[in-house]
């Protein structure tokens, strides 16, 4: 086992799936000579040259619709968005195309492709470095999504995001990009999307929760664990597939839902999850299923906004106390 | 409001000529010649009957060839089919028949059939997707499709394969950023990707003074480093010449070529549109004067090519063989319910 950060095992993932798989080559900007502006693709340029590791142009659009184009070609993009908050221009190709590939030609054509990103806020990033995205395509048919919290998931689950015959977008914390620390096998380790995993069992409360924030629930797991309250905690891992399994039978045993995220209330993932547990398990519900997340507003700069929109430990805290006492 | 009757434009007076190339000019044989006009006949009669169909009631929608028969034909024949990339928009119709796509196969389109090559029934009709053609699946976004095509000639490079790319579209397309996106990156990257504007003078109802304040869309080229070219789109002969040259540029590692083909759409936009909102008819009824498919018939005659019986015979046998297939098409079975959920993902 080797310790690495967050983005040492997505590196140490890319560089696996360019050696194992010649199709495989990584496209977006900055992601040559400069590594990328996270330094994730530092080095491959190097190692696998300028056909497997290839500069664009400042052209999101272009960018995923060229993807798409080299994949039904023959070949396996990895594309780099350099920030969340610049998908948008790429949200058509995305959405009308990518998505949509297979099966409006009734399966004729896949879009193996993988989209990674850097999301996410609290690194005073202000509106348009700080955008979490992922509610915006978790409605959309015909892609998986993916988001990894440790990093022996972010390097196994991008593997097989690679090898997956669908579109994956691949959302990474930039939060948690050095922070994040964690035991990575020496072995490659490819591991399957669809599965969340229990990060704490408990028999009190349920916090389901991914990406960076699952640290932060895991903070408040600890906090109850030491008053004796057993607070289990659900990481998703991956958003599509949705593993509802895994979230309903903790439900059944601790009749108590609570989801944390990062995005945004409205219409985000924690609705999802809250709508899906209140059909298929009401009756072994204790409390109504709660939602913590930032309110209904852009990210801004200032530290002490910031701070406002941003809930953390305390926030979970103080809501999975409230529905434990309902 | 720009006046764009006072816009130069030399195409309207080559236009009015007769036709000039002959096809050993452009290294065609008799045989060619006369299969590019059989071609361009199959088109304008598919054509025709789609149109019928969608005003008996029987269609839903029809994206309507007319006028556009030339340049979808010719340019398409000047490829290796099954090698080259080809990705069109939803209305090139021509294009794939001129691929091997069959009068049926358009028809099951049409009408939304479950056996509809393209699509199964999920895609409005013309959304031509065939994988041995390699005839990607295109969607109803205007130029959205222009990227795939870059991505595809991008694969071509990197593999060391011999195939092209070829990429269709409207001049309305040309507005879009995907538009300029994809061909800054294919001439960055020297891709072997050609590039065929169907210039059909209208983004639906806005002329193309209200598009571009270039005079032309070739020139637009220029800024992208590669060359732009302006052909008679209704002069299936030149067509070919020109995407003979742009198709061997690119297979010989000479990059991209934006051909712009003139042309003029003879019908509505669509099933649902009506052009006398905004086109005058003198204008339709000049353009219909030089449509292509008489207009080199005419030529294939001076030239000795072609007789008043071959005519004959080939208009009733392609007839015959429209409607007969339009007919099967029409018996085919619907998609079934239960094929709503297929397709979303590789394992469903």
């Amino acid at each position: 086992m080797a310790i690495l950060t967050l983005l040492e095992a997505i590196r140490l993932g890319l560089r696996e799936a360019l050696a194992a798989d010649e199709r495989v080559f990584v496209f977006g900007e900055d992601v040559g000579a400069r590594g990328g502006v996270f330094r994730v693709t530092e080095g491959l340029l190097g190692e696998f040259g300028p056909r497997r590791v290839i500069d664009a142009p400042i052209a999101e659009s272009a960018i995923v619709g060229i993807a798409l184009g080299a994949a039904a070609g023959g070949l396996r993009p990895v594309v780099e968005i350099q920030f969340a908050d610049y998908v948008h221009p790429a949200g058509d190709q995305i959405i009308n195309e990518v998505a949509k590939l297979r099966y409006r030609s009734h399966g004729t054509w896949g879009c193996p492709m993988v989209i990674r990103m850097p999301f996410g806020a609290g690194v005073h990033g202000g509106p348009y470095h700080s955008q979490s995205v992922e509610a915006q395509y978790f409605h959309v048919p015909g892609l998986k999504l993916v988001v990894p919290s440790t990093p022996r998931d972010a390097r196994g689950l991008l593997r097989a995001s690679i090898e997956d015959p669908d579109p994956v977008l691949f959302f990474e914390h930039k939060r948690a990009y050095r922070r994040i620390r964690g035991e990575v096998p020496e072995e490659p380790e490819v591991l399957p999307l669809g599965r969340a995993a229990v990060r704490r069992a408990g028999d009190r409360v349920t916090i389901v929760s991914y990406g960076a924030a699952v640290e932060e629930a895991l903070r408040v797991a600890e906090t109850l664990a030491a008053e004796e309250v057993g607070a289990e905690v659900i990481d998703l891992r991956t958003l599509v597939p949705l593993d509802l399994e895994t979230v309903l039978a903790s439900v059944r045993k601790t009749n108590r839902l609570v989801v944390y995220h990062e995005d945004t209330r409205r219409g985000g993932v924690g609705a999802e999850v809250a709508a899906a547990v209140a059909e298929a398990a009401f009756g072994d519900l204790d409390a109504p299923p709660c939602r913590v997340a930032p309110p209904d507003c852009h990210v801004p700069f200032a530290a002490t906004l910031e701070a406002a929109y941003l809930p953390l430990a305390p926030e979970l805290l103080a809501a999975v106390r409230q529905t434990i006492a309902y | 409001m720009a006046d764009h009757s006072a816009r130069p434009d030399d195409v309207t007076e080559a236009l009015s000529a007769e036709l000039l190339l002959s096809p050993a000019q452009v290294g065609l044989s008799g045989d060619d010649a006369r299969e590019l006009y059989r071609l361009m006949v199959l088109t304008r009669l598919v054509d025709e009957r789609m149109w019928t169909l969608n005003r008996q009631g029987k269609a839903p929608f029809v994206t309507p060839v007319r006028g556009h028969e030339a340049l979808q034909v010719a340019s398409a024949r000047a490829l290796v089919v099954g090698l080259d990339w080809v990705v069109t928009y939803y209305r090139d119709w021509g294009v794939g028949l001129a691929l091997g796509v069959t009068a049926y196969d358009c028809f099951l389109s049409l009408l939304g059939k479950r056996d509809d090559p393209f699509s199964g029934g999920r895609q409005l009709p013309g959304h031509l997707s065939v994988s041995r053609l390699r005839l990607l699946s295109p969607s109803s976004a205007v130029a959205t499709q222009i990227p795939h095509a870059v991505g595809l000639a991008l694969a071509a490079q990197l593999r060391g394969e011999q195939a092209i790319a070829v990429c269709y579209f409207g001049d309305g397309a040309t507005s879009e950023g995907d538009f300029h996106e994809s061909l800054n990156f294919a001439g960055i990257y020297r891709l072997p990707v050609v590039f065929v504007c169907e210039n059909n003078r209208y983004a639906i109802s806005v002329p193309l003074d209200r598009q571009m304040p270039t005079a032309t869309v070739a020139e637009r080229a220029a800024a992208y480093g590669f060359p732009g070219v302006r052909v008679d789109g209704n002069d299936p002969l030149a067509v070919y010449q020109a995407m003979r040259e742009a198709v061997e540029r690119a297979r010989g590692g000479g990059g991209p070529t934006l051909l712009e083909t003139l042309t003029y759409r003879l019908l509505p936009h669509s099933s649902d549109d009506d052009d006398r909102t905004y086109r005058d008819p003198a204008e339709v009824a000049s353009w219909e004067a030089r449509e292509p498919v008489g207009r080199y018939r005419r030529r294939l005659e001076a030239l000795g090519l072609w007789t008043e019986a071959d005519e004959v015979a080939l208009w009733s046998s392609l007839r015959q063989q429209v409607a007969d297939a339009a007919a099967a098409a029409e018996q085919a079975p619907d998609p079934p319910a239960a094929d709503l959920l297929t397709h979303l993902y590789a394992e469903s």
